[in-house]
């Protein structure tokens, strides 16, 4: 598909960089995916997984660091189960109704009447996650034991015509419910800030670092209440994204001073909340942010000074990050940092043995380790570092963890 | 553990060498360290006394005995003075060379033109090659000055190296100095009261008479706390022990900013929209005032031309560093004290130390003083006003010029020295060693470790706005020093291979904090995070009794408009104009205060202390003797 190729280039050449535009634009390409995907007579909900796994792996690597991607791949996975699952259980719902005979799904449809759609879903939502070391064993290797057997039962039972018409149901209501998470990703911004005003009062003094859109509507919706705080911006090197923020802040009236990160440890005794952006947030609480992140945490844990990371859902990651700094990172250009023209001679490759004296480290990333971190806000409100683990279980099932595993540490 | 980290080979049974080092295992490291020569020179010297124990609690004896050990010189590739210097030469080689046509005119006084001589060659740059043999020459000369100095001071019964037993003729020599100098105040006050109007006529803050001169320096100083020139000195000195520092000029005091203003010589502009947590310090518009100055050069008669060369150093950041900036001041206030005569009907020591403390004044209205700055001002003053009676001007002179060399070397260069032997103890094979910004010790250090052909790698941080790092990156990597450059953002990603870290600081205060370049309080923290030790490496001249708990109380305000600008960005112009929108303020701090429960270890000439030592070095060991 052209798009597909054409979106991976953009990965891998980092044209696309952002959690927030990286997530709609894998959510868009991953509905076009579902959309021209040829449904079969049978399985069809397996087919869809496999298509979109299939160009999921391939953007994951096209950027592993852009975490947002595996997640929105994972979140359209997930639709595709509960969908699948939920049509199939309303398709039971009419088999039901419409004959009465149909002893091979017997044993599976006994409560069926009486139950209705959503409670189906619900129910069949738990079968997606097996918590129970029991499921775990039984489960094996195929992913999705449950939602094959059923669908199996269902071509069993049910006309050619009829099928059809369920697979177009499925697609469908698939392609609904991408829409849905693409409007989820967009309207994040309103669900944080809404709850700006009970975290942001009169006349206190918030830091934050570098640039990040979730803050800056966070902080706006505050202003629009009318509190009147005052704001520190640290600058944020290599990029000093700050600089744009505090622009931005100012545009709004807020009163805003520019701070060096150098600063940070300095002014922080001065703060009373820190609140920033993050990049990705990791099953353990965790946070994959930009860098300087840890510096400023550790100091606003030194001050006892709440370090509040607000992000949307879309960067809630399932992942545990293992060695997050080294495996989770980026390194960029070193002309962020030094002016080659003045260094150049320091870079002599040929002058001491093949290596230059001189090394630019210049890391994207910095890991925020979940004892730092006071408190998440989502979209879904507030959340302690210790209980992301379960917020993100709600957004994604476990089946597609494993897979995406592998396919991460294949490149 | 970690693979990033490599691994060391086991060098010598696993003794954890932190804080005290006993004086065997020092002259062990040093022994095998130092190339032959400098071992046999040592052994030469011989006197056990004067081996370097790196702890010389008891008992107290005089700095310049424990420096004038030539073991203090090392003979490889390390190159003290320059490295002292710091980045920017100090001064240009043609202002040495004046020094050094000065020193000669000046009386055929061998000390003092041998002196001059070591120290305006260090201030020369050259390459390294060239400077190895002046430097080699220079380090015995330094010595020989100060055993001469010493000689000639303990012949004149009221020397530096007061001994012990000298304590008590000293206090009675004190209580005839006493008697001695009130008697001519009150003359010299008859005097004045006929002279005086016709010198308070003039307009200029220097003229005025020195009692209120007195009062002035302390009020805009910041950190020193300048002793009065006469008669008071003795009662100060009585009651030392308990008189708390002299508080701080508080700019947000606008009484006292109305009078400050009126006699100052700079006008500098305040700055727009500025910080409301730092109204109590002051902020300027930077650069302004610069061509100002310039065309005043000619009508500031009083300020002599050295002083003002170091003030514009100082104001356009020319000269930034602790060291660069006292030695500069030195030897300026050194020229100030060459070209001057004593008017008639005063005294040298009440008339030049007002003429010092204006040009203190002048030079805290270029820059806000540091701590080591004004602990130099305070040796100078104290110095000028223990000076007996009935010298002769010319004699005086020169005892003070011999003063401040004897200052710049034994408190600055020799003291660095011995810092880098402590420090470069602690230098093992296979070390990455963290840095932040570019202090100068912490240079010397690395290039003497580098010499020594110790095995380690540098990790240089740095910050905006200044990027002081990338000079001490530049010379470090031409001395082929292995380098990894990055920015203060990024430490907590290259702090998991970093072994050790070394900072630089402006001053220590009395509680352990350590006041030094805004970031380093940063990264001493994430090294703390990370269990990596921390060794702050600072000159005993530096220490200060006055307690800090955070940055913001007393700082030092930079030119805001330098956040504005990202340098290498040209597309990030974001906050153009940003004066005109009262909703945004720019803060450019210069200094921040790192917590003592951060700093693992503080390396000084005196040892390596817990930071936690720092009161007792201050009030038992000798801060007052550096003074006299």
């Amino acid at each position: 598909m052209p798009d597909v190729s054409d979106f991976i280039l953009k990965l891998q050449r980092r044209r696309i960089e952002g959690s927030h535009a990286t997530a709609r634009q894998t959510a868009e390409l991953l509905r076009s995916v579902v959309s021209q995907t040829r449904m079969p007579y049978t399985n069809q909900a397996a087919s869809l997984l496999d298509a979109v796994r299939a160009v999921g792996e391939q953007l994951i690597a096209a950027n592993p660091v852009e975490l947002a991607v595996g997640n929105i791949v994972r979140r359209v996975l997930h639709i595709i189960r509960e969908e699948d699952l939920s049509s199939s259980a309303v398709s039971f719902e009419g088999l039901m109704i419409s004959e009465k005979s149909d002893d091979e799904d017997d044993a599976d449809q006994k409560g069926g009447p009486v139950l209705s759609a959503a409670a189906v879903a619900a129910a069949a939502r738990s079968t997606l996650r097996p918590r129970s070391l029991q499921t775990l064993l039984e489960d094996g290797p195929l992913p999705a034991a449950p939602s094959k057997s059923s669908s199996a039962g269902d071509s069993e039972g049910k006309s050619k015509s009829d099928k059809s018409a369920v697979g177009k149901r499925l697609k469908h209501s698939v392609i609904e419910a991408i829409n849905l998470l693409i409007e989820e990703i967009d309207d994040c911004y309103e669900d944080i800030s809404e709850q700006a005003v009970e975290h942001i009062h009169q006349n206190e003094v918030i830091l934050t670092l570098g640039r990040s859109k979730t803050v800056k509507e966070f902080l706006y919706a505050a202003k629009q209440k009318n509190r009147s705080f005052r704001v520190f911006v640290a600058e944020g090197a290599p990029r000093y994204q700050g600089h744009v923020l505090a622009k931005e802040l100012i545009q709004k009236g807020l009163e805003t001073t520019v701070i060096t990160d150098s600063a940070i440890f300095a002014m922080i005794s001065r703060v009373n909340m820190v609140i920033v952006g993050a990049h990705a947030i990791m099953a353990n609480g965790g946070v994959i942010a930009p860098v300087g992140m840890n510096m400023l945490a550790l100091a606003a844990q030194r001050h006892a000074v709440p370090f509040v990371v607000v992000a949307g859902s879309h960067k809630l990651c399932p992942l545990y990050p293992h060695n997050p700094e080294v495996l989770l990172n980026e390194l960029k250009s070193p002309s962020d940092l030094i002016d080659f023209g003045e260094f150049s001679d320091c870079m002599d490759f040929g002058a001491h043995g093949g290596a230059p004296l001189m090394h630019v480290v210049n890391p994207t990333f910095d890991y925020v380790p979940p004892n730092l971190v006071s408190l998440f806000i989502t979209d879904t409100g507030g959340h302690n570092a210790a209980h992301m683990y379960k917020l993100i279980a709600d957004y994604y099932s476990a089946d597609d963890l494993v897979i995406k595993r592998k396919s991460t540490s294949s490149n | 553990m970690d693979l990033r980290r490599p691994n060391r080979p086991v060098i010598g049974p696993k003794v954890r060498q932190v804080g005290f080092v006993t004086p065997d295992s020092a002259a062990a490291t040093s022994s095998s360290s130092i190339p032959a020569v400098s071992a046999a020179a040592a052994t030469s010297a011989g006197s056990p006394p004067s081996s370097l124990s790196p702890v010389m609690i008891p008992p107290p004896r005089h700095p310049s005995t424990e420096m004038s050990n030539p073991h203090f010189h090392p003979v490889g590739s390390y190159n003290p003075s320059e490295q002292i210097l710091g980045s920017p030469p100090a001064l240009s080689p043609s202002r040495s060379s004046r020094f050094d046509a000065d020193g000669s005119d000046f009386g055929g006084d061998d000390d003092e033109s041998v002196a001059l001589s070591g120290v305006g060659g260090g201030m020369t740059p050259k390459s390294s090659l060239l400077m190895r043999q002046p430097v080699t020459k220079t380090a015995p000369l330094v010595s020989e000055t100060r055993k001469r100095d010493s000689n000639v001071s303990k012949g004149k019964g009221e020397g530096p190296s007061a001994a012990p037993k000298e304590k008590l003729t000293k206090a009675e020599r004190r209580a005839t100095q006493e008697a001695q100098r009130a008697a001519k105040a009150a003359a010299k006050e008859a005097a004045a009261a006929g002279g005086a109007p016709s010198v308070s006529k003039q307009p200029k803050p220097a003229t005025k008479p020195a009692t209120q001169q007195k009062k002035d320096v302390p009020s805009g100083s910041g950190p020193l706390q300048p002793l009065a020139p006469s008669g008071s000195i003795e009662k100060k000195q009585g009651k030392k022990e308990v008189a708390a520092p002299h508080p701080r000029m508080q700019f947000d005091d606008m009484t006292k900013v109305g009078k400050l203003k009126k006699r100052a010589v700079v006008n500098q502009s305040e700055a727009r929209n500025r910080v409301e947590l730092f109204r109590h310090l002051p902020q300027y518009e930077h650069g302004t005032q610069l061509p100002d100055l310039e065309s005043k050069f000619f009508q500031l008669d009083l300020i002599h031309p050295s002083v003002y060369q170091v003030g514009l150093q100082f104001l356009s950041d020319k000269i930034s560093g602790g060291n660069a900036r006292c030695i500069a001041m030195l030897l300026a206030f050194k020229e100030v004290i060459q070209d001057y005569t004593t008017p008639p009907e005063k005294t040298l020591t009440r008339d030049l130390g007002a003429k010092v403390g204006s040009c203190v004044s002048f030079l805290i209205e270029c820059r806000p003083l540091s701590v080591s700055m004004g602990n130099a001002i305070r040796f100078l003053k104290n110095r000028i006003s223990s000076l007996p009676h009935n010298l002769s001007d010319k004699e005086a002179k020169s005892r003070l010029q011999s003063d401040i060399d004897r200052f710049i070397n034994e408190k600055i260069i020799i003291a660095s020295k011995a810092i880098v032997e402590h420090g470069v103890s602690k230098i093992r094979d296979g070390d990455v060693l963290l840095t932040y910004g570019s202090p100068s010790v912490v240079e010397s250090i690395f290039a003497y470790a580098h010499g020594i052909k110790k095995n380690f790698r540098v990790v240089v941080v740095d910050s905006r706005p200044k990027h002081e790092g990338q000079g001490l990156l530049r010379r470090l990597v031409e001395r082929g020093i292995h380098c990894t450059y990055t920015h203060l953002n990024a430490v907590s990603y290259v702090m998991h291979e970093v072994t050790r870290v070394f900072l630089g600081a402006s001053s220590v205060l009395s509680n352990g904090t350590v006041y030094s370049r805004v970031g380093t309080a940063c990264v001493a923290m994430v090294a703390h995070a990370f269990r990596v030790p921390v060794l702050v490496c600072c000159e005993a001249y530096k220490f200060h009794e006055r307690v800090q708990l955070d940055s913001i109380c007393s700082n030092e305000l930079g030119d805001p408009d330098a956040i504005s600008k990202v340098s290498g960005w040209k597309d990030l112009n974001y906050l153009d104009g940003w004066a005109q929108n009262e909703n945004i303020q720019l803060l450019n701090l210069k200094y921040d205060a790192t917590p003592s429960d951060y700093v693992s270890v503080l390396v000084t000439e005196q040892g390596m202390l817990p930071p936690t030592s720092v009161p007792v070095i201050i009030r038992e060991y000798g801060i007052e003797r550096l003074w006299t």
